[in-house]
């Protein structure tokens, strides 16, 4: 009888979920009107609703608190019929993992963490992928031969992207330097904007931004030197020294993973996905770009979809000049993922 | 090189002051009344999104100062009925605010969020401008730094050398004698109250028409507070709100000033000076003398009813 029962019960819900739209929520970490990251998440999910019509079903909350706060907010979004819920915070998993076992018939599903449960899967953007392709670009463009990097908090993620871009700049114009100020702010435009002026006063002629607003591009547009913004293209903020941005379209994910939901192939995995997979990108480069430096970029970003070429291949030198990646060894994802040191060519320091 | 350092900070102390002492020196009026307004952030919030959004759609950039002004005044006209007529408890009140203040500007500025409008551009002045160094970093500014230039020296010489700013300033100190002179005490707090929000409406507009000319939700990230923070320090004068807010300004743009030089002061330390200072100036103001000389306004947070006193 028992045996019997389950196969009846899938099929059972199996019915009901093919009757009934696929009803889905986001939790969001910050305000959709943050112009970062949870705006960028935001187009994601107004965009599988467009794909899918009334397919699905889509609804968020947002700013929503970290810990236990979470939990009453996922488990009152389960006990409501939501079918699938994105986390889209590292500061969720733990919640997320929590709720998971209580609600086993709800998929979960949580951005950038590592926890996976039988029902909750992990994804996240090889964003750094991008950030290389960047590098090409500004290292291309510089003449003073110095880059400044406005970036937000020295954890693992931001060091990672430096680095990618470091080593971008360095493929192109093998003496350039690459200066990091830190914000210790995902998020606050004017102090942004002093963090890039304070490198451009320090002679850096192309301002890569990592943080959520357009600040640091605005103060590269009134200063005259080019920028490079981050999450979503950003060029009206900088019309006129505008290069490109490295930009993740969560779309593509969230498309894939309703698809396979749909078709009841869906399993937990961890998804980190790179340029291959189309969640991280280069938005159009402008025209100030050379059209052979485009060309390189282009060149570049074939051989990573292709996986010919690999950012963190060695030989790669920290800081000091000591050899950290010898010959032939690719960095492998969990030391990408626990990355805490500087690749040579990086100006400034990770406080510890 | 050294050279450069002081002069971007300064420059940079100007730019990240500006917004500060325009809502300290709001702060200031309505607690030199005995108003103890903590909803700051919100009234700056709510300047800086309709300031964005009077600009994105009129154009006008004046105009949208005036209405971000008159829009962040109406908040604490909120705020005066809810502490002075209804005498509520003013810290609550005052943090309702801060809510209600980023609440209404994160849902109305979502369709301006990634959105370009007109910004302040910089107007150097005729002769002065000239100046090698002190023009360029004083003279060379966009108009609303000139207009903190002004206010401040107006300010102060209201407060202490008009027949208004005594009432003023009794009100806040001693409302029951006031009271008995003849002030209308309900009305001189309704009045500095909403002034004062409406000086926190334009360091809001500040951020969002000539510092950062953008709209995102929350883009004050904690201003409103320092500036709180900055009317202690200022014991109440608004000359010493002007220092205040260059020095705390010049604080938050010196770390990357720092950073750049490779000088190895963590940006936590940093961050913390402008709350280390305030706090030397509370211990040194706190003993019984100085506080009457220095301290805050007697009946500050204190709602004022004439029959309980008799």
């Amino acid at each position: 009888m028992k045996k019997l029962f389950l196969p009846f019960l899938l099929v059972l819900i199996t019915a009901s979920v093919l009757a009934l739209p696929l009803k889905i929520a986001f939790i969001y970490v910050g305000p959709v009107g943050d112009s970062g990251w949870t705006y960028t998440h935001n187009l994601g999910r107004l965009y599988v609703q467009k794909i899918f019509g009334d397919k699905i079903q889509t609804t968020y909350i947002e700013s929503v608190p970290e810990g236990a706060g979470a939990i009453s907010v996922l488990k009152s979004l389960a006990n409501h019929g939501y079918n699938l819920i994105y986390t889209t915070s590292f500061s969720y998993m733990e919640q997320t993992a929590e709720v998971a076992k209580l609600f086993p018939k709800v998929i979960f599903e949580n951005c950038s963490g590592y926890l996976t449960r039988a029902n909750m899967g992990d994804y996240f953007g090889r964003i750094y992928q991008s950030e290389f392709l960047t590098g090409l670009i500004a290292g291309a463009m510089t003449k003073s031969g110095k880059i400044g990097y406005v970036a937000a908090y020295p954890i693992p993620e931001v060091v990672r992207g430096i680095n990618a871009f470091t080593i971008g700049v360095r493929m192109v114009n093998p003496r350039a330097e690459v200066h990091v100020v830190w914000v210790n702010s995902w998020y606050d435009p004017p102090t942004e904007k002093e963090a890039a002026l304070s490198l451009i006063n320090a002679g850096c002629d192309v301002i890569k931004s990592e943080t959520d607003s357009a600040a640091p591009l605005q103060a590269a547009e009134q200063k005259h030197v080019y920028a490079i913004g981050y999450n979503a293209d950003m060029k009206k903020f900088a019309p006129n020294y505008y290069l490109t941005s490295a930009i993740f379209n969560w779309g593509v994910f969230y498309e894939k993973d309703i698809k396979e939901i749909m078709n009841g192939t869906w399993k937990p995995e961890k998804f980190w996905g790179g340029l291959d997979t189309g969640v991280v990108d280069i938005a159009p480069m402008t025209k100030l770009v050379p059209p052979q430096t485009q060309k390189l970029v282009e060149a570049m970003k074939e051989e990573l979809k292709s996986h010919e070429f690999h950012v963190f291949e060695g030989p790669i030198y920290n800081q000091k000049g000591k050899l950290a990646i010898p010959s032939g060894k690719m960095a492998t994802d969990k030391e990408l993922l626990s990355m805490n040191w500087f690749v040579q060519g990086v100006v400034g320091s990770i406080p510890k | 090189m050294s050279q450069n350092i002081v002069i971007t900070t300064v420059a940079g102390a100007i730019r990240a002051g500006t917004p500060l002492l325009f809502a300290s020196i709001g702060e200031l009026l309505a607690e030199r009344s005995g108003v103890l307004n903590l909803g700051v952030e919100g009234m700056m919030l709510i300047g800086a999104f309709t300031g964005f959004a009077v600009s994105y759609n009129t154009g006008n950039l004046w105009l949208a100062v005036v209405v971000a002004m008159v829009v962040a005044a109406l908040l604490a006209a909120l705020h005066a009925f809810m502490s002075v007529t209804l005498r509520a408890n003013q810290v609550v009140s005052g943090l309702a605010l801060v809510f209600l203040g980023s609440g209404l500007s994160g849902f109305w500025g979502q369709r301006y969020v990634g959105t370009q409008a007109p910004g302040f551009s910089n107007l150097s002045i005729p002769l002065l401008g000239k100046i090698p160094i002190i023009g360029e970093v004083l003279f060379d500014r966009d108009p609303l730094v000139y207009v903190g230039y002004i206010l401040v020296p107006l300010v102060w010489w209201f407060l202490y050398k008009t027949r208004a700013g005594m009432n003023l300033r009794a009100v806040g100190e001693a409302p029951s004698a006031a009271d008995a002179r003849g002030i209308n005490v309900s009305l001189t707090r309704y009045i500095y109250t909403i002034v004062g929000g409406a000086f926190a409406g334009l360091g809001g507009a500040y951020l969002s028409l000539a510092y950062t000319p953008m709209w995102v939700e929350n883009m004050s990230a904690g201003r409103g507070w320092i500036a709180i923070v900055l009317v202690i320090f200022a014991i109440w004068d608004p000359l010493l709100a002007m220092v205040g807010a260059y020095l705390f300004g010049g604080i938050s743009v010196l770390q990357f000033g720092l950073q750049v030089a490779q000088i190895p002061i963590p940006a936590n330390i940093m961050k913390m000076f402008p709350y280390l200072f305030t706090i030397i100036v509370m211990l040194f103001t706190s003993g019984e003398k100085m506080k009457k000389r220095f301290g805050a306004p007697s009946a500050l947070g204190i709602p004022y009813s004439r029959e309980e006193k008799t």
